[in-house]
């Protein structure tokens, strides 16, 4: 906070970074105090996307408060969705169809692989080459074509209800999740050759932002930012939801710590993702995709808690039920919002470019830190 | 042989001679002189339209896109749309800014790169001004450009440009020096610096083939450094859009900022002018010992289109480092130029030098 009221002092120069700025991805604003190339402080303001989702959710029903929540983490839309949705099931103690849990997992590790494309691409336009971008959004494209056919939206899917999922998956949709599996399963390679293996890219990530095992605890980080240091989080291991006990996939750790190994996390989890679709793609079970709930839900007096993984990290939904049809509060638990809180442990020493490249690594959505 | 291509020379010798007939030498010098900067204006703004078409093709090519398709046949006209836009923008000038030096920066770096144009030669004969130092010239007045970036970046009154000028000066500083020594092996080998007598000087090869492994690693670092020299990614400190926003031009304007990206592209043309020039055989063309008929056959191709073929693959290059690799940091930038570039361009002018020396080139 003491840069709140800092002056410029003889070697130091403030710079605002943001609201609007090409590499915050949204309007996050970060007061950087740099000296010459070298940043000394750092301070992240929020607030300039605040929309109060969090009171809005207490206004709404139980079925019409998880749409507010796709306009959260845009990008892991669905398994906000689906967060919500398991929180109001446990509350109303209604057995999911199987079939709707493997829909659930499907469209949720789908937005995992759309999400990681985009932050890969965007993680290349943020270190300077503008290609990989494209690149990614040839196969994000698929992604999004298979969630328009089956939810009718690309982007904010609004696809999980309590009880299940909203409408039953496309006759087309088996057929368009094998053809993106193989026509990115032969792209993966383009994705290696553009960054991974690419001199200056780890010059510029390898060792750039450490932050170690005790530190990414205490920060609370979550997500491949803290698998990458070592920390075992993954929500879908140690707290599994919708049958992901029952699939086989591993949970990506890596003891690197630093902007390469949260890539290199990534990029696994991208491969893992794949992998549990082609699991769960042939053995979809028949039956409903709904159970059978009231018009107009009413949860029992009590407190309600819900952990997902999403793309960047856990996500967490805490709801408070006085027993009316609207949540007496919901409180989320933002993945981004705790990973950027380790921004200036990270950054300080560095450079005004390993700012950047710490960001992009984050994998910040601007929304889902300022609710 | 080098009889058959065709000299250009005789086309402006025989104009110059008509023309002192009629006037004074005084007039003479005025309309050539005249007349000469009509064409370089005039080539400054086509290859400005081309090379924006051109990176915008490349780019689409390696982004999986089509490109400008809209404008014109092919998007063609794209790039005259672009500069019409950009003339009729307001060209603003921030409160807080040094308007004079604000307003000269533009105007500065431009003519810089207008003058580098004077001594390369196009094709046989066809140079604006062949001087006696072409290569100290052109490594002399390329330097001035970096006044005109810092003084932009200083009298925006802007903390990004002043990072991005700041940048951008020990970026070129520091490479202009790599730079230099490869310029100056093939300077060793032909032992002129005009432009003219390095090219006579390849008529029977071209450096980058007589001139074994030790010219071959000067016309790489040629390449880095030039790219580096004219602010192109991956060594577009100055700019950094992604950190900088827009670095030194980011208050930039309208025309103003049209100029800067005018220059840019007339910069890169310019180094690869030059890399055509010294290491490729400027308009000489490609000829394989021995093979009279294929000789023979090359030499048939005027050589204007020698030069720009060879010039326009150098800048194909460039581009397709742009469009393909991250940003360097600039610290790593710096490592990169002091810690392994320039010690190597010295010990490699050390071994061109002994090559001079025994006569080991063809």
């Amino acid at each position: 906070m003491e840069l709140e009221n800092a002056t410029e002092g003889q070697d130091d120069l403030i710079i605002n970074v943001g609201p609007q700025h090409p590499s915050t991805h949204g309007v996050l604003h970060i007061k950087l105090k740099v000296n010459g190339e070298t940043i000394t402080d750092v301070e992240p303001h929020l607030g300039y996307i605040h929309r109060s989702i969090e009171k809005m959710c207490e206004s709404h029903t139980y079925r019409q408060f998880i749409y507010t929540t796709s306009r959260m983490d845009y990008l892991s839309a669905h398994i906000n969705n689906q967060a919500c949705a398991l929180a109001v099931e446990k509350g109303l103690q209604v057995e999911v169809p199987a079939r709707a849990k493997a829909i659930r997992i499907l469209m949720a590790e789908l937005t995992r692989l759309a999400s990681h494309q985009l932050w890969w691409g965007c993680t290349g336009l943020d270190l300077g080459a503008v290609t990989p971008f494209f690149h990614a959004f040839r196969e994000r494209e698929m992604i999004n074509d298979i969630m328009e056919k089956t939810c009718g939206a690309r982007l904010t899917m609004n696809y999980a209800v309590p009880g299940g999922v909203m409408a039953d998956l496309h006759p087309d949709f088996v057929k368009d999740v094998k053809a993106f599996l193989a026509e990115f399963k032969g792209k993966f390679h383009e994705y290696d050759e553009l960054l991974t293996g690419n001199i200056i890219f780890e010059e510029r990530v390898k060792g750039i932002g450490y932050i170690s095992k005790e530190d990414a605890i205490s920060f609370g980080c979550t997500g491949p930012v803290a698998r990458a240091s070592g920390v075992s989080c993954d929500i879908r291991k140690l707290h599994p939801y919708d049958g992901y006990e029952n699939l086989q996939f591993e949970e990506i750790i890596r003891t690197e710590g630093d902007c390469y190994g949260r890539y290199l996390a990534r990029m696994d989890e991208m491969k893992q993702s794949m992998y549990i679709i082609e699991q769960l793609i042939d053995n979809i079970p028949e039956g409903d995709y709904q159970a059978k709930t009231k018009a107009l839900i009413k949860l029992p007096k009590g407190e309600f808690y819900q952990r997902v993984e999403t793309a960047r990290g856990e996500f967490g939904v805490y709801i408070v039920s006085e027993g009316a049809t609207t949540p007496y509060r919901i409180k989320f638990r933002s993945p981004g919002f705790s990973n950027l809180s380790a921004l200036k442990h990270m950054v300080v020493g560095g450079k005004i470019a390993d700012l950047v490249a710490v960001m992009a690594m984050l994998d910040l959505v601007i929304p889902d830190i300022d609710r | 042989m080098l009889l058959k291509i065709f000299d250009f020379s005789t086309i402006t010798a025989a104009f110059h001679l008509w023309l002192s007939g009629k006037m004074s030498s005084v007039l003479v010098m005025l309309i050539e002189m005249t007349i000469a900067g009509m064409c370089a204006l005039g080539l400054f703004v086509f290859l400005g339209l081309v090379l924006v078409y051109m990176e915008r093709k490349v780019s689409a090519v390696m982004q999986i896109r089509i490109g400008p398709n809209r404008v014109g046949p092919w998007g063609t006209i794209q790039a005259v749309a672009d500069t019409v836009k950009l003339l009729l923008k307001e060209g603003l000038t921030p409160d807080g800014a040094d308007k004079f030096l604000f307003n000269f920066a533009p105007i500065l770096v431009i003519i810089v790169s207008m003058l580098i144009l004077a001594p390369i030669g196009f094709g046989k004969g066809l140079v604006i001004w062949d001087l006696n130092i072409g290569v100290l010239y052109i490594s002399a007045v390329s330097s001035i450009g970096v006044i005109g970036i810092l003084m932009a970046g200083w009298a925006s009154n802007n903390k990004y440009s002043l990072i991005g000028a700041m940048r951008s000066g020990a970026q070129i500083v520091s490479y202009e020096l790599s730079v230099g020594l490869s310029l100056i092996s093939v300077v060793i080998l032909t032992g002129s610096l005009q432009m003219s007598d390095i090219v006579n000087s390849q008529a029977n090869g071209w450096w980058i083939f007589k001139g074994h492994i030790p010219i071959i690693i000067s016309f790489i670092i040629f390449v880095i450094a030039s790219t580096a020299e004219t602010n192109r990614a991956p060594f577009d400190m100055a700019e950094a859009e992604s950190e900088l926003t827009g670095g030194f031009h980011t208050e930039y304007a309208g025309m103003k900022f049209a100029m800067f990206f005018l220059a840019e592209y007339i910069n890169i043309f310019i180094v690869c002018a030059i890399g055509a020039t010294l290491f490729l055989g400027g308009w000489m063309p490609f000829h394989i010992g021995g093979l009279t008929a294929f000789n023979d056959i090359m030499d048939y191709i005027p050589s204007p289109f020698w030069f720009f073929g060879k010039t326009f693959f150098l800048i194909f290059v460039i581009m397709w480092f742009r469009w393909t690799f991250p940003r360097l940091r600039v610290d790593q930038l710096l490592t990169l130029e002091w810690k392994y570039l320039l010690p190597i361009s010295m010990v490699n002018t050390l071994l061109v030098t002994l090559m001079a020396i025994m006569g080991w080139y063809f």
